[in-house]
């Protein structure tokens, strides 16, 4: 686990936000002569090889986060945008708006929980499905393989109407089966969450099985022979043969999942109607919407986004000590 | 690749009941698949039944008529693959040059832009919603499909190079070199020998892209504005949604058509979307 030591012997910074930003830009002179630094430098041709994918990140991803920024800091409704008033600078006055508005923490708190719940779900269902996967014969696999890329495949926009429909207090099977008479998931705050929960898990599994699946089958045979034959439980091999050699990818899942589940916005949208009655179930990213589009109020809406980004990013460099401390070279 | 580690071999009865689980959890997670295309076949009577019977005695098109006769729904579907197939062939060709120019190449800052196609990777799309909004208004791309092309080419590209930085990785230095000595040109080793080998891992790269495009949502919803004629697939299934009866069948039978097409495409490329996630992985 992480410990201050280990930073200072990467040379990572780790006083405030500023320090482990810049440590990747410092990290390449490392890197380099550890590979060796006799490789092809190749002049010119990797920019040129590069050039195009630049040119598109820069146009349509590292100048519309400026652009974000920006408009988080002015003041921008319908009457700035259709162009009539001038735009004026804001300052913090959007972030103290939004700050200031309980209903903001409130979806905040639920967009962290409800994202938490389903990154556990998810990684619970598909990691154990996967150990199942490498337990059956061909045919059961293949049987259940398909069934979860059929769930993988499917739309969020189609999973989203057919599990309303499905969980449907009228026309439903399940309020059938169930016997719960006309029980109606969409109008409880809780119940709302907890269909919604079901329709991310059961679309977002399929990522982990198949993953973690492809992940244990890369392990060679002879490893786990060689553990079997030296008496190794099935939890011990588990433990310390499989599990640290899968770790590389169980951090790439559960990675993939916080952020896919943290930015959920088609489920939410259309499960509870664009964010539940009264907004009971709204998640920072519809919230966002809501506010730019509904309500035209575009600079706050600019603002809740680069909240979103900034947990995004924590996440992130997270992620890259994770990945450092394997001693993965980048 | 050995099938099942052998090292994991368990006896019969626990191997029975593990096959039982995998069938029956197979079973729940194609039921709401099922549902979806039985209710699309479902007559209007028995859709609106409060008794849901899992099977129907009377399949019919109607609700597959309505679909297609109301809204140009067969245009929104054009739209949809049009817009899909452009950012796959797009990103793929884009991320493959530079992939290899990350991979096959040491330069001055490298690993910067490795870990900025990292960290590009988390950006939340949907927080630049508003942003791109204005930029695609100010280029006039309001309610053409060009607005929800080149984004998508964008957020694919950073997945995409940092999963093929493997498959390109894995080609054998020996094999650039003798192209080299045969004397073959650096272009004709890219798109001769690289892109043939690297193929495979473009395809299991190109199910994310193809999905995560064919499923956009937002975009389509805030970009095309007025212009209906440039709509795309899930904006044609919300014609359905009504505030005060919402037609299943209509809504179950498009929710199919929209999605028979990706899982055609899954199934097919099935194999190398496994083999393809572990090559990525292992690394």
């Amino acid at each position: 686990m992480a410990t201050p030591a280990h930073d200072t012997v990467t040379g990572t910074g780790r006083s405030g936000v500023p320090a482990p930003r810049k440590a990747p830009a410092a990290r390449p002179a490392p890197g380099r002569t550890r590979r060796g630094a006799g490789r092809r430098g190749g002049g010119w041709t990797p920019w040129l090889y590069l050039a195009p994918a630049l040119v598109v990140l820069a146009a349509l991803l590292v100048y519309p986060i400026y652009q974000l920024g920006l408009i988080s800091f002015l003041e921008y409704t319908q009457a700035q945008v259709s162009g009539g008033e001038p735009t004026s600078f804001q300052g913090l006055g959007n972030y103290r708006t939004l700050f200031s508005d309980s209903q903001f923490w409130q979806v905040l708190l639920a967009t962290v929980g409800f994202a938490a719940a389903c990154v556990l779900a998810t990684l619970a269902v598909g990691c154990a499905l996967a150990v199942l996967l490498t337990r059956i014969r061909a045919v059961p696999r293949l049987v259940l393989m398909l069934a979860a890329l059929g769930a993988w495949a499917t739309p969020a926009i189609t999973g989203s109407t057919v599990w309303v429909f499905l969980f449907d207090p009228d026309f439903g099977p399940v309020n059938k089966v169930l016997g719960l008479g006309d029980f109606s998931w969409t109008y409880g705050r809780w119940s709302a969450f907890a269909l919604v929960l079901l329709e991310v898990v059961w679309c977002s599994f399929p990522f982990v099985m198949v993953t973690v699946y492809a992940g244990i089958r890369a392990i060679p045979g002879e490893v786990l022979e060689a553990a079997a034959l030296d008496g190794a439980s099935q939890w011990r091999v588990w433990r310390s043969v499989m599990a640290p050699m899968l770790r590389p990818i169980l951090v790439v899942v559960v990675i993939q999942s916080i952020i896919w589940d943290f930015k959920v916005f088609t489920q939410i949208y259309v499960m509870t109607g664009g964010g539940g009655i009264a907004g009971q179930n709204l998640v920072l990213n519809v919230y966002a919407y809501q506010k730019a589009f509904a309500s035209s109020e575009y600079s706050l809406g600019s603002a809740i986004g680069v909240v979103m980004l900034l947990i995004l990013l924590a996440v992130t460099l997270v992620y890259l000590r994770l990945l450092r401390r394997q001693g993965e070279e980048i | 690749m050995s099938l099942v580690p052998s090292g994991l071999r368990i006896r019969r009865p626990g191997r029975l009941a593990a096959e039982a689980t995998a069938l029956a959890v197979a079973l729940v997670v194609a039921f709401p698949l099922y549902w979806m295309v039985l209710s699309a076949f479902k007559p209007a009577g028995e859709i609106q039944s409060t008794d849901a019977r899992p099977w129907t005695l009377s399949p019919s098109l109607d609700s597959f008529r309505r679909v297609f006769e109301q809204e140009e729904f067969g245009r929104y579907f054009v739209n949809s693959l049009v817009v899909a197939v452009s950012v796959v062939v797009a990103s793929s060709l884009i991320a493959f040059l530079a992939a290899t120019a990350v991979t096959r190449f040491r330069f001055r800052l490298r690993t910067t832009l490795l870990i900025m196609f990292l960290v590009a990777q988390m950006v939340p799309i949907e927080a630049l919603t508003i942003p791109l909004f204005f930029l695609m208004r100010d280029f006039g791309q309001l309610n053409t499909l060009g607005s929800l092309i080149l984004p998508h080419i964008a957020f694919s590209l950073p997945f995409a190079i940092w999963m093929l930085r493997g498959f390109v990785k894995a080609v054998p230095e020996a094999l650039e070199e003798a192209a080299y000595i045969d004397g073959a040109s650096r272009t004709r080793f890219l798109w001769q020998i690289l892109f043939p080998l690297v193929f495979p891992g473009l395809v299991a790269t190109s199910v994310f892209s193809f999905i995560s495009t064919w499923n956009d949502f937002l975009f389509a919803k805030s970009f095309i504005i007025s212009d209906t004629s440039q709509s795309t697939l899930p904006m044609a299934l919300l014609v359905f949604f009504k505030p005060d009866e919402n037609d299943w069948g209509g809504i179950m039978a498009g929710s199919t058509v929209m999605t028979v097409p990706v899982l055609v495409f899954f199934v097919l490329v099935q194999r190398r979307l496994v083999s393809g996630l572990g090559g990525a992985v292992k690394d």
